[in-house]
């Protein structure tokens, strides 16, 4: 493992003990050492992550390892095509989008992309859209329409980009159109949230008729350093914003934002991607099939009523 | 006693806000003082640079509404505090205080009245009260304010002024975005009406959901509008942004807005588009 994160820290110290015994297994007996090593590491790792904070769910999300749309397409889906374009101005590569096809389901899948080093960051501008994204996100989901396919979206950004272009094209525009043709899109749509939730960014590809987020992803109306900057003024409050915020999987399942969170391996998505793909295969498929026989009305209806829930607020007997 | 240890109080500051009645005022552009009748006159721009006061609902609804007609509804809904959330002063405190500085309507004024004889659902956003911040409280009137037009079948007119969403509601805030919009695609479905108002400022999501969806958006002029803030845009590109970036003119220029109104022209514009499209 390259990148650690700082509560793993004791954890990699025994693993280096134990490799370093394991080195001198041949000249000592040391096999018993290292099994009972090898418990506690398991134990420690056990309790580290049955406990874990807010903001430390925010940087397992923001893993430089974890699973991002792309892998996702590539092991839990059995077959996928990408399609490059907002037919407008350019590609662009924050978002990914095609024709993906999964059990007996054949979707169009849409999501944000990171990428893994600097140089793929820079091609992919961090997981951080313009506004073509989100048209081509839109110029898919009318796609999906046309041809009575759910669609499957994978949400994963540090928000929508910031910029001088992205203003000029519109990315107001573009986000608020899109919840619009989400909103009555005549298709099922399932939303995994499988990293980083942050803001309009990632609602803009987010309306959907049943909403997932994996165990150790965040979903928040701002990133937590941001919100500290903001309400307090300084950048050093990012674990109490992230708490304050209550942007985990949890939270919001809860406050009944998201549907269902789907657990990770121990440890976190990157530890055991496998693992991971197999069960995000399996829940696709489940939501997908609960959702197949419901009609295109009734399908829009009930999207429209659980929107239509959310928030909350008093009301007060009389009116003043 | 040297002069500099004087103890009784000598000359005394006195801003230009504080003058004798408030009869004056001064234009925040220009500089011009201006006689606050006169001021009222020109639907509180400035008559000399035509800056755009930031005003109030209820000169708006002064300005735009047949005489008498607009009644507000919906003033017993108010703001929760479901996360129960704390920065540097609780979120129920900052509400208390808003609510006993702006009154009961929250972010959002709605009802309905008259434009012209044509009656009309109405919104219009309160930026006094924390930044005209959208939480759950302004996403269920907006969605009320559609259901009355769908209900009466009448045009929906909504003015946005807002920094974005509330970050006190967090996720819930973000919803809001989806619930307004979603409310929206059945007000098309209906056929009705939708005309967007830009003023200053309009950003975050508030743009980035129902301001933006107007059948027909007018703006006011040199309104800032936009999705992020000009702050967040200078410390991501680190650099300056261009002279009247993010104005309306500027999303004219762009495509984004139908036209730029003077806000003396905005009740007669309004009047006029709602006759060619019902």
């Amino acid at each position: 493992m390259s990148y650690v994160l700082e509560f793993e820290k004791p954890i990699l110290e025994l693993e280096k003990k134990v490799a370093e015994m394991k080195a001198l297994a041949g000249t000592l007996e040391l096999d018993e050492q290292i099994a009972d090593l090898e418990r506690r590491i398991e134990e420690l790792r056990a309790e580290i992550y049955s406990k874990l904070t807010r903001w430390q769910r925010v940087q397992i999300a923001r893993h430089p390892e974890r699973p991002y749309t792309l892998d996702y397409l590539a092991h839990s889906f059995d077959e996928f095509i990408e399609l490059h374009g907002d037919r407008c101005f350019r590609d662009d590569p924050a978002i990914v989008g095609g024709l993906a096809r999964i059990g007996e389901f054949t979707v169009v899948a849409v999501g944000h992309q990171k990428g893994r080093d600097t140089k793929s960051n820079l091609y992919r501008n961090f997981g951080m859209p313009n506004p073509e994204g989100y048209r081509k996100a839109a110029r898919l989901f009318r796609l999906a329409e046309k041809f009575g396919r759910p669609v499957v979206t994978f949400l994963d950004t540090p928000g929508a980009f910031p910029g001088i272009e992205a203003e000029e094209r519109g990315q107001a525009e573009a986000i608020a159109r899109n919840l619009f043709i989400m909103a009555q899109l005549r298709v099922p749509i399932v939303v995994v949230i499988i990293g980083e939730g942050a803001s309009g960014g990632a609602l803009g590809i987010g309306v959907g008729d049943r909403i997932v987020m994996l165990e150790n992803a965040w979903y928040s109306v701002i990133a937590p350093e941001s919100c500290s900057s903001i309400l307090w003024r300084s950048w050093e409050y990012k674990e109490q914003a992230a708490e304050a915020l209550q942007l985990c999987a949890t939270d919001l399942e809860r406050h009944g934002i998201i549907d269902r969170v789907v657990p990770e391996p121990v440890g976190g998505a990157h530890r055991d991607p496998q693992t991971m793909f197999a069960t995000m295969r399996h829940i696709l498929l489940e939501e997908l099939s609960g959702l197949s026989s419901v009609p295109p009305e009734e399908l829009v209806k009930r999207r429209h009523e659980k929107f239509a829930r959310m928030g909350v607020w008093e009301e007060l007997s009389v009116e003043q | 006693m040297p002069w500099f240890q004087r103890k009784t109080k000598n000359i005394q500051e006195t801003s230009p806000r504080e003058m004798p009645d408030g009869l004056w005022t001064k234009c925040d552009r220009c500089g011009e003082i201006i006689y606050k009748k006169q001021l009222e006159e020109h639907a509180y721009t400035c008559p000399k640079c035509n800056y755009h006061f930031r005003i109030g609902t209820a000169q708006y609804v002064k300005l735009l509404f047949d005489d008498g007609t607009f009644v507000e509804t919906d003033t017993h809904i108010r703001s929760a505090d479901p996360l129960e959330f704390v920065d540097t002063k609780p979120y129920t405190e900052r509400l208390r205080d808003a609510y006993r500085r702006f009154g009961p309507s929250d972010a959002l004024t709605i009802g309905y009245g008259s434009i012209g004889g044509q009656r009309i659902s109405f919104g219009c956003m309160n930026f006094a009260f924390i930044g005209g911040s959208m939480g759950s409280v302004v996403g269920e009137k907006f969605v009320r304010a559609v259901r009355r037009s769908l209900q009466e079948h009448v045009p929906l007119v909504v003015i946005s002024a807002s920094g974005g969403a509330r970050m006190q509601e967090a996720a819930f805030s973000l919803m809001q975005m989806a619930k307004t919009s979603a409310a929206l695609t059945e007000l098309s479905d209906a056929g009705l009406p939708y005309i967007s108002v830009l003023t200053d400022p309009t950003t975050g999501g508030v743009s980035a959901s129902y301001a933006m969806l107007g059948d027909i958006i007018l703006a006011e002029p040199g309104a800032l509008i936009g999705f992020a803030g000009p702050r967040v845009i200078e410390q991501t590109i680190r650099k300056k942004l261009p002279e009247g970036f993010q104005s309306a003119e500027f999303q004219l220029e762009h495509g984004f807005v139908d036209m730029i109104v003077h806000r003396k022209e905005l009740r007669p514009t309004i009047i006029r588009l709602l006759r060619l499209l019902t």
